[in-house]
Parts: C-alpha cells; structure tokens; sequence
C-alpha cells in the first residue's frame, strides 16, 4: 500500500520543480510549460485526496482545471506570438519597458 | 503489495525527471518532449489512483492537445535557442548572478509544503484504505451533471471566451 | 527431461504461456499485416488500373513485399548534417511505438479456453481495460507527435510543411473521430471494448444483426461513416493524404528519411490502418459475431469484416482523387464536426426517451 503522503510529497516536488522553472528559464514559451507542470502537480494531489476519502470530487475538479488550463495556454501561446510578431524576442526581459 | 509500490517509485520517477528535463533544457523543443513523458508518467499515477478516466483524459487533453499547441508555436516562432546571453548590460539589477536566487526559492518552497504535510495527522494510512474506490464513469457523469453542472456550463463559456481571444490576439493586423 | 519440457503446458502455469503467446503472435501479425497490405496494395490498385501489378517475384508477385523489405536493409542511412539527432530517430520510434499499443485494447475474438487446453478461459486481447475505446483515441492523439517531430528534425522546408500539415490535419480530425466514437460509448453503456461488442450479438427479426450501424437507423450509419472518413483522415490516406503528396512536397514529413527509418514510417501508417479498420469492426460492425460458426472461431469473421474495410481503404485511394488542403480542414471543421455532434444530441435524446 503507498501512503497518501508519498503521493503530496512527490506533488509538492512537482510544484517546486515547476516554480524554479517559472523563476529560472529566460524564455516564454518554457515558462509556461513550467506553469503547466505546476498546474498537473497540484491535479496530483486532488485525485490523490480523492481516493483518501473515497469520493469522485478530486476527478471532477481535476477536469476543470485541466480545461482551465488549456484555455489558459491558449490565450497565454496567442499572447506570445503577438509579442513575438512585435519585439522578435521571446526572452521575458526584452518586455520590460512599460513603453510599447 | 510491492509491487504497487514498485509501480508508483517508477512512475513518480519519470514524471520527476521529465519535471526536470523540463527546467534544464536549453532547447524549448526538448523541453515539450520531456514534459510529454512526465505527464505519461503522472498519467500512470493516476491509474495506479484508481482513476483510469482522469488517466486517459491526461493523455488525450494535455498529451494530444495542449502540448500540441506547444509544439507548433515553438516551431512556427522558430524557437530553436534561448537566449540566455541577452541580458541588457546596461541594467544594475538583472544579472545572472541574483535572477538565479528563484532556485534557491523553490527550494524554501519545497521545504514550507514538506513541513506543511508532515503536520497532517494520519500520514501512514496508505491510500484507498479508508474508503473503497467510487470511480465508475457513469458515477463521475453522474455528479459533474448534478453537483457541479454550474461549473461545468460556466467552463465551457470561459473555453469559447479562450477561442475568440486567442484567434484575436494571434490574427494578422488589420483583420 | 520431458516431464520438464512439458512443465509449461500444464495449468495453471500454461494461462501465462499463453498469455505470452498471444501476445507474441499479435505483434508479429501486426507487421505481417503491414507487409500483406503492400501486396495487396499494390495489386489491388493494378487491378483497379487494368494491369498486372507485381507478378515477377515469386508466384503471382507473392514475394514482393520481401523484395521490397530486403531493398529497405540494404538502402543506406542517410541523415542531414543540420537534422536534431535525437528527434531525428525518435520520431519514427514514438509512430511506431504509438501504433502498436493503439492495438493492445482492441480485441479480435471471444474468450476462449483453446478447446479446453487451458482452465480458465483467456480474452484474445492484450489488455481487456474499462475504458479500451478512450485508451485506444489517447494512444493515437499520441501518434501525432512522430509526425510533427518528423517534420522539425528534419531540418527542411518541405518537411516541416508536411509535418505542420499532416499533423494539424490529425488533430483537427479528431474531434469528429472522438465524437463518433462517443455515439457508440453512449448506445453501448460502457467504455470497454468487449461489452460493446457482446452488446452486438443477437439478430433483429432473427433476420438483421444488431450491429451497431443497423442499431438506430440511421443515426448509427451516420456514426460509422464519420468515423471512417475521420480515421482516413487520421491515418494520412487518400483522398486525405495532401501531407504526403509526392506531386507538392516531395514526400512531405518523411522526406529526409531513407531505408529502416522510413520502412518504420511506412510500417506505422499500414498498421494505423490496421487498428482504425479493426476498431470499426468491433465498434460499428459486431467484432466478431456473425452466423454459422459458433463464438470459438469468431476470429475468422473478424478478419473477413477486417478485410472487408482494407479494401475500402485500398478501393479510396485508387478511386477518389486527393483533397486540396484547404478544402480538406474545412471539410474536418465545417461538416464533419457539425455531423457529429448532431448525430451524437439525437441519439443521446434517443438513449433518454426510449432507454436504449
């Protein structure tokens, strides 16, 4: 039997992981890779309470934040690109100036 | 009894290291393959949950969709490199040296969640030991169209909302 | 000594030799079914043109695909000196690998016991899972990836056209291919491959079988087209093989790819249409029932139903001539998507009203 905290354990590992992406990496489109990996961590850990308490809550939140997600990468992508058509650069620094 | 064990220490291995993989690679292409293979890893988790539909599910929304979208934005913005030698000389504060302290914070981050679990009271349970699996897919149709059918229709107002704004923000100009 | 040979045939270890067996027996199938299919390819298509076909190698050209497959040994590796490495070979890896598990859930007979070799009676099928149809359309949104990464590994325009096309022209697909698949899951009640199939045994009328393209007239035809067309369109086959053209772009996303490389390519598109074929069969045409011959040879039904559906395959490329790519994502966005979830609201309304 695997212990309910192997499963947060190794979901808060995925969390951490994915916010050193979100704080390390100079380009765009991998740090919103790293926010999907956050997202999925914290998936992880609702189907993991789920089964704990013997309810399909966990999943059924699970699929709204899956789709919250996809329209978040979305949006987030076609804001990329429109950035991109502008500055030709995809590192976070080159937006820094407040002036388009 | 092991070997539900031995599955979990592989697939949280995988998803672990493709994690990884994601956060260290310097081509954004590499990145997108790795994190294919950690979400097939988490998608092995889920299965060894009980949870066979949030499995597959994981695998045909992010595997076959999100990560597809991923994919040709790198390849159409050509994002073979990044540019990690672009840094504004001329600015005092963004150097490599403390843009760098973000790991060290995640670190402290994974300290406060390991503290915050440890203080849970009945972590050796393991799980599904309390209460036996409910997961057919009928009973998960069952409760999404009855305790979270407002939810449910509001998400798919936010996905059409998702739609119209990524067509227009990534439209041509003048359209 | 033979006592010790023998050790393996006695229950209630012979189950997992079986098992292996199985196992074993479907992959090499699986492969030879890639290489009967370019026979047959080939022959049916002479046929349909009014000629020969291969007839040189072998009697009646039987030995052609063996030419073919000793030729594809021989031809040398070529890589571009600019390609990515690694993406280079993994992409035929992820298509292949993905065509083969697609296979795992889908089964091709009834349990049986081999005639009472073994105790307990064994599923022709690799894994019997409850959720068989979804983990089938998982493993091919999968595929896609050895398509795209094909395409950007290969370092070349026309690859990468190709890629970007055929692997947008998938995914766009899918959703009427998901669709349809939904319909059935709704009329069946279950998502495991084998429930649906029982769920077609038995005849109206004692006449009509209660296949479920014949369930609710004609909502159920309506659903095995869409499917069909969308796993044409799926698996790059005319008339939906613009990707591939080799009068617009060389070769599309296998361009760059040459001997064991592409003979992996050209495997993974045969067995594709191998597995779309055989999912139809048992989700639209009754898997393996049919008259005269009791469940236990089942099999034989299901591959006659199988070969009836490669023909088609076959009889629409040599017939249909090809979609222009813009015409073909409207085609997949703009009628097909439409079809397909009408079709999917009227039968759910059906499945509520008359409980189904």
């Amino acid at each position: 039997m695997v212990p309910i905290s192997y499963y947060l354990i190794l979901s808060g590992l995925l969390f951490s992981i994915g916010t050193a992406g979100v704080f390390l990496r100079r380009n765009v489109i991998t740090l919103l890779l790293s926010v999907e990996v956050m997202l999925n961590a914290v998936n992880l850990s609702f189907v993991a309470f789920g089964r704990q308490f013997g309810t399909v809550d966990g999943q059924i939140i699970t699929f709204f934040v899956m789709t919250v997600a996809a329209a978040e990468a979305a949006v987030g992508l076609a804001i990329v690109i429109a950035l991109f058509r502008h500055r030709e650069s995809l590192s976070p620094e080159a937006f820094t100036n407040l002036k388009w | 009894m092991a070997f539900d064990l031995l599955l979990f220490y592989l697939f949280a291995a995988i998803t672990v290291g493709g994690s990884l993989l994601v956060v260290a690679q310097r081509n954004p292409i590499y990145s997108v393959v790795s994190i294919v293979v950690a979400f097939c890893g988490l998608s092995g988790l889920y299965v060894l949950l009980e949870a066979p539909f949030v499995a597959v599910v994981q695998i045909i929304i992010y595997a076959g969709a999100i990560l597809v979208l991923f994919l040709f934005t790198v390849m159409l913005l050509n994002a073979t490199r990044e540019d990690g030698a672009e840094w504004d000389r001329s600015h005092p504060y963004y150097r490599p040296g403390p843009t760098r302290v973000g790991g060290v914070l995640a670190v402290v981050l994974l300290g406060q969640l390991g503290w915050a679990i440890s203080r849970m009271t009945d972590l050796s349970a393991g799980v599904g030991e309390a209460a036996p699996a409910a997961s057919s897919v009928r009973l998960l149709g069952r409760v999404l169209f009855t305790d979270y059918v407002f939810a449910f229709e509001v998400t798919s107002i936010l996905i059409i909302a998702g739609m119209v704004g990524a067509v227009v923000l990534a439209g041509k100009k003048g359209n | 000594m033979l006592e010790t040979l023998m050790w393996p045939l006695r229950p209630p270890q012979n189950w997992w030799v079986a098992y292996a067996t199985l196992i074993g027996v479907i992959f090499m199938a699986l492969q030879l079914s890639a290489a009967v299919m370019v026979y047959f390819e080939r022959k049916v298509s002479a046929w349909m043109q009014q000629r020969y076909g291969p007839w040189l190698v072998g009697p009646m050209g039987l030995l052609q695909p063996i030419a073919d497959i000793v030729k594809l040994f021989f031809k040398e590796e070529l890589q571009p000196k600019a390609a990515d490495k690694l993406l280079f070979s993994l992409a035929p890896i992820i298509s292949v690998a993905a065509c083969f598990v697609a296979f795992a859930p889908v089964p091709f007979g009834a349990t049986t016991t081999f005639f009472g070799w073994l105790d307990e009676p064994i599923a022709l099928q690799i894994a019997d899972l409850n959720v068989g149809v979804l983990a089938f359309f998982a493993v091919s949104s999968v595929g896609v990836y050895g398509i795209v990464l094909a395409g950007w590994a290969s370092n070349s325009k026309y690859a990468l056209l190709g890629g970007l096309r055929s692997s947008a022209q998938m995914i766009s697909y899918e959703l009427a291919y998901g669709m349809a698949l939904a319909t059935i899951v709704l009329l069946a009640g279950s998502m495991s491959f084998r429930e649906i199939v029982d769920a077609q045994a038995g005849y109206y009328f004692g006449l009509i079988p209660r296949w479920n393209v014949f369930v609710v007239f004609p909502f159920g035809l309506i659903a095995f087209l869409l499917f069909f067309t969308a796993g044409v369109a799926e698996t790059n086959r005319a008339p939906f093989d613009f990707p591939e053209a080799e009068q617009e772009l060389v070769a599309g996303y296998h361009t760059e790819y040459s001997s064991m490389r592409f003979a992996m390519f050209f495997m993974a598109e045969y067995i594709n249409m191998v597995t779309v074929s055989a999912v139809a069969v048992n989700l639209f045409l009754g898997g393996w029932h049919g008259p005269f011959l009791s469940p236990a040879y089942g099999w034989i039904w299901f591959l006659i139903k199988l070969a009836v559906l490669l023909f088609i395959y076959l009889w629409l490329r040599w017939t249909l001539p090809r979609v222009r790519y813009d015409q073909l994502m409207s085609l997949g966005w703009k009628v097909l998507l439409p079809v397909a979830t009408v079709n999917l609201l009227i039968v759910a309304a059906g499945v509520i009203a008359f409980g189904l």
